[in-house]
Formats: structure tokens, C-alpha cells, sequence
């Protein structure tokens, strides 16, 4: 082998190395980062998993909402129209947040069957449902006329 | 009649398109020179045609003529002069429209600065952009029509997104879309390239100043669109992974790495057949950002489903484009071999890891992107990949390439040595090192009293690393336009690691509940909450919220953050206070209203957050400086006078 073709060897060989770790790493972290989506009615069949963050939504359930007084605590219920599960969290809920609307929560299951969730998502429109929600309810929602 | 003439001229301009693709290429393959000289008067009437029919929509929007289905969905009597024009591209027709209408820009541009071009290139490269105009205007006649009627018409439109009333958003498709489809440039020069089975110094000298003002455009674009997150969404981040922002980031990194590797292949001639595939890749990439925003797979999958058509369009052209141009490269990359070596301790190899590292940076961010979006697509589970796996992956990627960033400069190209650089390297470690602890020491001990951070110190051991070595090399250099550009495009990198790193290490927030007259104390600040009142604008009612910001006894701010409600879409928007500064914001948003006067609101300490962007205006002001050099139009003049 000519030292030319020696280092363009190890070059390449670095390379390989360099790239396969870098592989490894990525889907190391990407198995770790999934999160999966269940429905209220996943959750109260025992399928979210006790111990990694997943994804519930559903719709918020009319008269459900109840702030604490002293702090920013609030609890309410979603629903997918079969089952409903009961979301705690802190802090701001965001603009969109209202009774019936559709929302996403991203949080842990506790031990009492109560979502914790660490953050409430609701898209920024109103007409918008998230597509996981609109696909766990029953009957399809009207689609908007376009 | 206006919109009838705009649906016309998008029609003629389709058929130019047709004529602009079909004659050209067939004449650069069979030498008709009548039909190559065909190239440059059907780009410019091309382009004339599109002028027209942008004209005909935005002169649709200014009007108020809600006869037009989309002038009818998008706008509102109430509007600003601003938001009509800027709500032309405020939604997915007319978004697309100016899409087609950039990419037209683009040809007329590369026909004024063709003159070094011989006419056979040209040829083909125009006739590689109108083939793409032809993709996108088919895809805006058979799907997206802006120009479509709407009889009856309705008394007002529905008007525009609030979100989308706000000067920052209403340049940045424009922005984003100008690096978007300028990548169609280098993708055309190479395609043109894999034809003519051949490319040398003057084709990269061609391509570089266009792949730099499109990186330029993409960068200004990004910045805009993460700056608008911040301040608008009332979220207080500048960046959240979301599959939009990945969207744009791809293209980005990939166009980096084109702007690299073409480096090489002008001053070594090597590298040649990966420049075109990184050429394709870029301009694909944009094309597939183009597609997830625009087909509505990432709002929801069933966007997708109920309108099958939009989303498939963009697959099939995205896949004809990809397709073609991979096949192509099959058959032509073996003519692009390089015949010059280089050994391993040179700058070429710092290059090479540079474009190795922003490829996979690239596949991991395709990855967390699309993966998501394929399982659902087939039924498997839906699943969402979070910002944390993203972090997970970029930094440590990161680090190795700011460390080749840094040490590439340094090297020769060719074959370099230690012992040449020896000295001067093993000072430069130190200063950087050294600096970047000094600092990361400061800002605990003397000045903010952060925690020291370990990876605040690699942050700013980083940004240090990559001054000290852009400033020895600038030292070192005939400092020529293009080496300033790159210099300060290396400098606006080093900048935005300080605020990255800052920001994300040492940034405090907090939701709290406040009654009128009670105060929080973050970072140091006192913030005094002092009510709420209500207040009017043209579109929307307001609760406006008063908060005072003190330190130590001394008064530092006075912040009204909004809770506005637009009147025509009763939609709720969060209009945050912000306090900017170069070292730090302060960031107050309102919340809702809780019982009695009591509020919630969001507080936000937020250091260096301004330095992200300034470093990406840095970077973008390099990548024009860099397309500026003399060498590209001495080569104009050289070859105009043959």
C-alpha cells in the first residue's frame, strides 16, 4: 500500500468511525425523546406507560376547569367522548384554551390515574382540532368548508 | 376583469415556462443555436408575466375586492395599507404565487449577470429553473388558485391571522423564500453542469456568488422567524423545534455546506462531483420544506387527507425533481472526478469533516422530522419527537465542528504540518481557553452572578476559539472582500454561540400570580405589577397590563404587555413587553385574569437572547460581502471583451 493510499485509508476508516458513533448517538437520543400519543381512552385502559412522558388530548370538559386560589394550580378533564382523564398542571394555559376545545397535554401519568402535565398545547386557531384529538373522538367533526 | 387578466398572465407564464424548458435544453443537446438564444428573452418575459399576475392579486388585495375567494379568506376592510400587500402571500395561494414569483427574480437575475456565461450553459440553466416554474405553476393552476372567483361576494373577508398582522412576519416569507428558491441557482448551474458533463474553476466562480446570497437570504430569513416567535408568540423562545423551523434549518445547513465545499472545488478542484450532489440536496431540501409546510401534513394529517391533491402535487414534483436529478447524477457524477490529492493534515480535510458534520446534522434533523410524520402516514402509532432529542444530538455535534472551524482556517491547503503551525496553534488553544474560562469566570464572580457552568465555559471557550482563529487568519491573509465575508460570517457564529449558550443556560422564568400592587423578584429585578387596564385599537380591544421593573431601589423599566382580542376572528393574542438589551431582556407577559385584580403573568430574564440574531445579520452581512468579490466580475469584464 502507498502512504498515500495508507492515509486516505485512515481517512476514510475516521470518517466511517466518526459517522457510526455520531449514528449511534442520534438514535440513542431519538428512543429516548419519543413520545407517543394516547387518548383517554388508552390511558384509562392501562396503555400510557407509568414512567416516560406521552402525549393526551382530547376536549376540555365543560365546568371541568378549577384554579386553585393561592396559585397558579389548575385542574380539569379531557375527554374523547368514550372515556375522560383528569389533567393537572401549573402555570399559564395558553390562549386558546377553552371549555370544548380541542388541546393536547404532554405530561406523566401519576399513580391516582391523573395526568401531570408539564406543558398544554392549543394551535392557534380557532377552528384548528389536533389531529390526534379529532381522530380519537367517535364521530368525525365537520370539516371545515373550504 | 383585474383577476381574470392575473389568472391570464399566470397561464401565459405557465406556457413561457413550457417554452423556456422544452426549446433551450433540446437546443444546448442537439447545438440549435436559434433555439439556446431562446433562453434569456423567455426568462424575462417569463418573469414579466408573473409581475403581472402578483400585480393583478396584490391590486386584488388593496381594493378590497372580496369577489376573489382568497382576497376574501385572507383580508378584512379593516386592514392597513401594509397588511394587504404583506397579506398577499398571508396564506397558501398567494404564498405560493410569490414562491413562483421569486423564482422568476431568480431567472431575470441570472440573465442581467450572465455575461461571462457562455450561451450553451445558460441555456440550460434557465431552461433547469423553468422547468421547477413550470412544477410550481402547474401546481398553482390545477390546485391553488388565488385568482378564483367568489360569486356571491361576501360584504367582508374573513380577514388575516392576527399572528400575521406584525411588521417582522410580514417580510419574513419573503426573506426565507428568497433563500428558499435562490437555491434553485446553484441546483440549475449543476444540473447544467452533469449536461454538459463538465465543470471547472469558472463554473464554480459562476455558482458561488449565488449560493452565498441565497445563504444570505435563508439566514436573515431564520433569524426573522425565530426573533418573531419570541416577541410575538409571548412563548419567550427562539427556537422550538418545530417542524416548520426544521423545515428552514435543513436547506440552511446543507447550503452551508455547499458554500464550503464549493471552496474547494474553486481552489483545489476537488470535491467536484460532492458539490453538485450537496447543490441538489440543498435546493430538494428546500423543495421538501416548501412541501410540509404548504400540503398541510405537519398542522394535521388530515389537511393532508381532505385535500389529497395539494400535498400529492408537491410529493410527485418533489420526487420527479429528486429523481431526475439523482439519475442524472448516476450517469455524470464519474466525469466530475477529481485528479488532485491532498494529504490528511490539510485544510481540504478540515472541509471534509466540516461537510461530513452538517450532513449529519442535516440527517438527524430529517429524521426528527420526518419520522414522525411516516409512521402516522402509515398508521403505525402517532408519535412527536421533543426539543430535548434535537439538543441531545446538535451539541455534541456542534463541538467538533466549531473546533474544526476554528482550526481549518489555520491550515494550508494541500499539505500542512504541525510543526509549521505549532507555535501559533498551541498559543491560540491557550488564549481561547483562557479567555473563555476568564469570562465564564466574570459572569459568576463580578458581574451577574450566574452558577458556573461547565457548559457555559465550552460555549464561550468555543466563541473565543473561533474569533482568535477567524482574527489570526484575517491577520495572515490579502484580505480580499471574500475573506472578510467569510471572516465576519465566522465572527457572526461566534457570536451566536455566546447567546445560545447564555441564553439557554441562565435564562429564569417564571408563571407567577400576581394581585395589583404585589411584585416578584427575578434575576435580581424587582417587578411590580401595578394592574391592568383596558384599551382599543383599530382591530382589536386590549387588556394592557402596567408593570414596573426595579433593581436594587432604582427603576429600570416600565413594560405594557398586551392581551389583545381581534375583533373580526375574536381571536386572543398574546402581545408581550419586552425590555431588550445587549446583555440581557426582560420579558413580561399577561396571562389570564384570575379572581378579584389578581393576574397571571409570565416573567422572563432572558441574557444575550439578542446576540443569537445579531450574529445571524453578521453572518448574513459576510455571505454578501463574499459574493461581492472582485474575482467573480473581473471574470464578467475578462470574458465580455473575448
Amino acid at each position: 500500500m502507498t502512504p498515500v493510499r495508507k492515509k486516505r485509508l485512515w481517512l476514510i476508516l475516521a470518517l466511517v468511525l466518526g459517522v457510526g458513533v455520531s449514528a449511534a448517538l442520534v438514535l440513542q437520543a431519538f428512543n429516548q425523546n419519543m413520545m407517543f400519543y394516547y387518548s383517554p381512552k388508552d390511558i384509562k385502559a392501562g396503555q400510557a406507560p407509568a414512567n416516560h412522558d406521552f402525549r393526551v388530548g382530547g376536549l376540555v370538559v365543560a365546568g371541568t376547569v378549577k384554579r386553585d386560589p393561592s396559585s397558579l394550580d389548575v385542574h380539569f378533564d379531557v375527554t374523547d367522548l368514550t372515556e375522560t382523564v383528569t389533567v393537572k398542571y401549573t402555570g399559564i394555559l395558553p390562549d386558546l384554551f377553552r371549555e370544548g376545545q380541542g388541546i393536547i397535554a404532554r405530561g406523566r401519568l401519576l399513580p391516582d390515574g391523573v395526568v401531570e402535565a408539564a406543558e398544554v398545547l392549543a394551535k392557534h386557531d380557532e377552528n384548528y382540532m389536533p389531529p390526534e384529538v379529532a381522530d380519537s373522538l367517535p364521530h368525525k367533526p365537520a370539516e371545515e368548508a373550504q | 376583469m383585474i383577476p381574470e387578466i392575473g389568472h391570464f398572465a399566470l397561464i401565459m407564464a405557465l406556457v413561457v415556462s413550457v417554452v423556456l424548458t422544452v426549446l433551450p435544453l433540446l437546443g444546448a443537446t442537439f447545438s440549435n443555436e436559434r433555439w439556446v438564444a431562446l433562453a434569456k428573452p423567455a426568462a424575462r418575459m417569463q418573469l414579466l408575466f408573473m409581475l403581472l399576475a402578483y400585480g393583478c392579486l396584490t391590486y386584488a388585495f388593496i381594493t378590497f375586492d372580496f369577489s376573489v375567494r382568497y382576497v376574501a379568506s385572507t383580508s378584512h376592510s379593516s386592514l392597513p395599507l401594509l397588511y394587504r400587500i404583506s397579506g398577499v402571500w398571508g396564506a397558501h395561494e398567494g404564498s405560493l404565487l410569490l414562491w413562483a414569483l421569486i423564482l422568476s427574480l431568480w431567472m431575470g437575475a441570472v440573465t442581467v449577470f450572465s455575461r461571462s456565461i457562455p450561451r450553451v450553459m445558460l441555456a440550460r440553466v434557465l431552461g433547469v429553473m423553468g422547468f421547477v416554474a413550470v412544477g410550481f405553476l402547474l401546481f398553482l393552476l390545477v390546485t391553488s388558485n388565488p385568482f378564483e372567483r367568489l360569486i356571491p361576494a361576501p360584504a367582508d373577508g374573513r380577514s388575516l391571522n392576527p399572528l400575521l398582522q406584525d411588521p417582522g412576519l410580514a417580510i419574513h416569507p419573503p426573506m426565507l423564500y428568497m433563500g428558499y428558491v435562490g437555491f434553485s441557482v446553484a441546483f440549475a448551474f449543476a444540473v447544467a453542469a452533469m449536461l454538459g458533463g463538465k465543470l471547472d474553476a469558472a463554473w464554480t466562480r459562476w455558482v458561488r456568488p449565488w449560493t452565498n446570497i441565497a445563504w444570505m437570504f435563508l439566514t436573515l430569513g431564520i433569524a426573522l422567524g425565530s426573533w418573531w416567535a419570541y416577541y410575538e408568540l409571548g412563548w419567550g423562545g427562539w427556537w422550538f423545534w418545530d417542524p416548520v423551523e426544521n423545515a428552514s434549518l435543513m436547506p440552511w445547513l446543507v447550503g452551508t455546506a455547499l458554500i464550503h465545499s464549493l471552496a474547494v472545488s474553486e481552489k483545489r478542484g476537488a470535491f467536484k462531483a460532492w458539490t453538485v450532489l450537496l447543490a441538489v440536496f440543498a435546493f430538494s431540501l428546500s423543495l421538501l420544506g416548501t412541501f410540509l409546510v404548504r400540503s398541510g401534513v405537519l398542522t394535521s394529517v388530515h389537511a393532508f387527507a381532505s385535500d389529497p391533491g395539494r400535498g400529492l402535487f408537491i410529493l410527485l414534483f418533489l420526487a420527479t425533481v429528486v429523481g431526475l436529478s439523482l439519475t442524472l447524477y448516476a450517469f455524470r457524477a464519474d466525469r466530475f472526478k477529481s485528479d488532485v490529492s491532498f494529504q490528511l493534515f490539510s485544510r481540504e480535510t478540515g472541509l471534509l469533516l466540516n461537510n461530513v458534520i452538517l450532513v449529519v446534522m442535516t440527517a438527524t434533523v430529517l429524521l426528527g422530522t420526518l419520522y414522525p410524520l411516516v409512521l402516522d402516514a402509515l398508521g403505525v402509532g402517532k408519535l412527536s419527537v421533543g426539543p430535548p432529542y434535537f439538543n441531545s444530538v446538535m451539541v455534541p455535534l456542534g463541538i467538533p465542528l466549531v473546533i474544526v472551524m476554528g482550526l481549518g482556517v489555520l491550515l494550508r491547503w494541500k499539505r500542512d504540518s504541525i510543526s509549521r503551525l505549532g507555535t501559533d496553534l498551541a498559543l491560540l488553544v491557550i488564549i481561547a481557553v483562557g479567555v473563555g474560562l476568564l469570562f465564564s469566570l466574570l459572569l459568576h464572580y463580578d458581574w451577574e452572578g450566574y452558577d458556573w457552568e461547565g457548559m457555559a465555559a465550552i460555549g464561550l471557550i468555543m466563541a473565543v476559539w473561533i474569533a482568535v482563529t477567524t482574527l489570526f487568519w484575517v491577520w495572515k491573509q490579502k484580505r480580499t472582500a471574500s475573506v472578510w465575508g467569510a471572516a465576519l460570517a465566522h465572527a457572526g457564529m461566534a457570536i451566536m454561540i455566546i447567546g445560545i449558550s447564555l441564553t439557554s443556560l441562565y435564562s429564569s422564568e417564571k408563571d407567577i400570580r400576581l394581585s395589583a400592587g404585589q411584585q416578584y423578584q427575578l434575576a435580581g429585578y424587582d417587578f411590580q405589577f401595578q394592574g391592568v387596564k383596558k384599551v382599543s385599537d383599530v382591530s382589536y380591544d386590549a387588556y394592557q397590563g402596567i408593570v414596573d421593573i426595579s433593581r436594587n431601589g432604582q427603576p429600570v423599566s416600565h413594560l405594557e404587555p398586551q392581551k389583545r382580542v381581534y375583533r373580526v376572528q375574536t381571536m386572543p393574542m398574546t402581545e408581550a413587553g419586552i425590555d431588550a438589551g445587549l446583555f440581557r431582556d426582560l420579558f413580561v407577559a399577561l396571562g389570564e385574569p384570575l379572581e378579584g385584580d389578581a393576574w397571571s403573568l409570565r416573567v422572563y430574564h432572558k441574557p444575550f437572547i439578542r446576540w443569537i440574531w445579531l450574529g445571524a445579520i453578521l453572518m448574513a452581512v459576510g455571505g454578501i460581502l463574499a459574493a461581492g468579490d472582485r474575482r467573480y466580475r473581473l471574470k464578467v469584464e475578462g470574458r465580455s471583451h473575448a
